[in-house]
């Protein structure tokens, strides 16, 4: 059992840590890290779903009587470049929020727009002392 | 001739690997940058050429063959391009390598002219 | 034996990303992942997902965020907050995907339910109604030539989005200006231009060779667009971005990118004329194994376009997004100069 579900455990912890770092780090960066972690843990698991012990590769040939399964890798083949492609757009955004707020750390961008949010509040505050 | 073939590749194969295995090594315990990357340069390239050599001796097939050489000149091209350059941007940073267990005063004198 | 000493050595990886501070040594481990699940993916006879994952796993995703570091700084701030909150759900949810897997079929198994369905159809008959060797290429571009389309409108959109928040109005460059950049440049970094010049001419024939031999071996049109991307990107950084915008013109390659997914689905229309079903290639040709080559030749040709410029393009838009902040701030401190030089 221990040999049977090694790989499946393996996708589960490669799995969680993306998450935990999804969760816990409060840097942008780090945070794309860890959902490419969970994304190439999804790959993973979809591959080691579609061997066959004792098959080769889904390319025919004559004197191959067992292949692995094709499914799964046509799948995952375009999941890889379409997730080069979001992580690429991910990435452009925080570039723009480091233009914009001068950090890509969570908390600073927290407490800018909190800083922010009270000033209009403030301002609004303050018109409305003038009309009454 | 069978076993002539099947001795010198599994050799070529055995020196290849250990190669690597020292590399390994080297880069876990030598002391600094540029002589683990001196570690790092040896793995890439006569390690990998004696083990793609080896592959070639029992290689069955003209175009495995080829393919095993085009592979080999690959390396040999970019393994120590890619150490050169490692090392050009490590020294172009400032980092400086360590000469043995000198002096502090000494130590100046040396690291001032690369 | 194999398939556990690396995914070992991932979850290693994965533990030392979290550890790391730096963010530079993060990307470069995320591109050591990358590497290893793509050497996994060859034990695990994915040779084609293989394929793209060292290219894309390996390559442009570490550049891609080597870039993106430069613009945001490499130092990732200690947070305060303790992560036991964090701790516990991920806990809990790992716990309970685990409990899952007990009922799961074991790894490797042939009677595994993921086996039935579809997949034997595909082993056995694809030879007969495709007639091209490589099984994942046939499912890819004609039994599930629908799919792909959504796909590479996927990727198309998000080299648009790439495009809305990051291009810049270039101004008119100073030829004098790049030409001392060029020479500056090519001081610094005379060896491996000289061996990028040698290399670049064969990564773009081996691309073209993955595109066009992909019915017969591992390849097609997402791994050879990624590649030909790469030697442009490798082009790109040794030479500098204006050198490279000279050989490869903006506009032009944003029409072949939509080209790309205009020919695709052009391809789709025309099997709707020709009166059969959408992405059916059989009417494409008198004969349908003719039509079938045919229609995978053309649709892989238009993903191959696609990937490529849609690669190319995020990654000079980064690239410019970069020349123009580090022009910004050397304004900045010129300006700063000439005040204090004035005062």
């Amino acid at each position: 059992m221990l040999m049977g579900l090694f790989n499946h455990w393996v996708v589960i912890a490669l799995m969680m840590i993306g998450l935990y770092i999804v969760i816990a780090h409060g840097n942008l960066i780090k945070k794309i890290v860890g959902l490419t972690l969970f994304q190439t843990s999804v790959f993973i698991f979809y591959i080691s779903m579609a061997k066959v012990n004792g098959g080769t590769a889904p390319i025919l040939a004559d004197d191959i009587i067992q292949y692995s399964n094709p499914l799964p890798h046509v799948l995952i083949l375009t999941a890889i470049v379409v997730g080069i492609a979001t992580t690429a757009l991910a990435l452009s955004l925080v570039v723009r929020i480091k233009e914009t707020y001068g950090s890509i750390e969570e908390e600073n961008i927290q407490d800018q727009d909190n800083q922010t949010f009270e000033q209009s509040n403030s301002q609004k505050d303050s018109k409305q002392e003038k009309q009454a | 001739m069978d076993i002539v073939i099947n001795i010198s590749s599994g050799l070529c194969l055995f020196v290849g690997s250990f190669l690597c295995l020292s590399g390994g090594v080297g880069m876990l315990r030598f002391p600094d940058f540029y002589t683990r990357m001196h570690a790092a340069g040896v793995t890439d390239t006569l390690g990998s050429a004696m083990i793609l050599i080896g592959l070639m001796i029992i290689s069955t097939g003209f175009l495995v063959f080829i393919k095993l050489v085009m592979i080999l000149l690959l390396g040999m091209l970019i393994g120590p391009t890619t150490s050169h350059v490692l090392a050009k941007a490590a020294l172009h940073n400032g980092l400086e390598p360590q000469l043995g267990h000198e002096d502090a005063d000494n130590k100046e004198t040396t690291s001032s002219n690369p | 034996m194999i398939n556990i000493v690396i995914l070992t050595l991932l979850v290693v990886i994965a533990i030392a990303i979290i550890r790391m501070k730096d963010l530079f040594a993060v990307v470069m481990l995320l591109g050591i992942y990358g590497l290893l699940s793509a050497s996994f993916f060859v034990a695990m006879d994915a040779v084609d997902v293989a394929f793209t994952e060292a290219a894309v796993g390996a390559g442009i995703s570490t550049l891609l965020m080597l870039v993106v570091i430069s613009m945001t700084g490499r130092r990732e701030i200690t947070t305060r907050h303790k992560p036991f909150s964090a701790l516990f759900v991920v806990a809990i949810t790992g716990f309970l995907l685990i409990y899952g897997t007990l009922d799961m079929p074991y790894f490797g198994s042939a009677d595994a339910p993921i086996h039935g369905h579809v997949a034997p159809r595909y082993i056995n008959d694809s030879m007969q109604e495709i007639g091209i060797p490589n099984i994942v290429t046939s499912v890819l571009a004609s039994y599930r030539a629908f799919d792909t389309f959504g796909e590479v409108v996927v990727i198309f959109t998000a080299g648009i989005g790439v495009l809305a928040l990051l291009s810049v109005v270039r101004r008119p460059e100073d030829p004098e200006q790049i030409a001392v950049i060029n020479d500056s440049m090519h001081e610094r970094h005379l060896v491996i231009r000289i061996i990028a010049k040698i290399l670049i001419p064969f990564i773009l024939l081996f691309a073209l060779y993955v595109q066009f031999h992909g019915d017969f071996g591992p390849g097609g049109g997402f791994q050879a667009g990624v590649i030909f991307a790469a030697a442009i990107i490798l082009y790109t950084m040794l030479f500098g971005l204006s050198t490279a915008r000279r050989v490869i013109n903006q506009s032009l390659i944003r029409l072949v990118a939509a080209t790309g997914v205009l020919l695709y689905g052009s391809v789709g229309l025309a099997t709707l004329l020709s009166g059969g079903n959408f992405f059916d290639y059989n009417v494409l040709a008198n004969d349908p194994i003719a039509g079938q080559h045919l229609g995978i030749a053309l649709i892989e040709l238009g993903v191959g376009c696609t990937v490529a410029v849609v690669i190319i393009i995020i990654f000079f838009n980064f690239a410019a997004r970069r020349e123009m902040q580090l022009n910004n701030k050397k304004q900045h401190q010129d300006k700063k100069n000439k005040e204090s030089s004035s005062c």
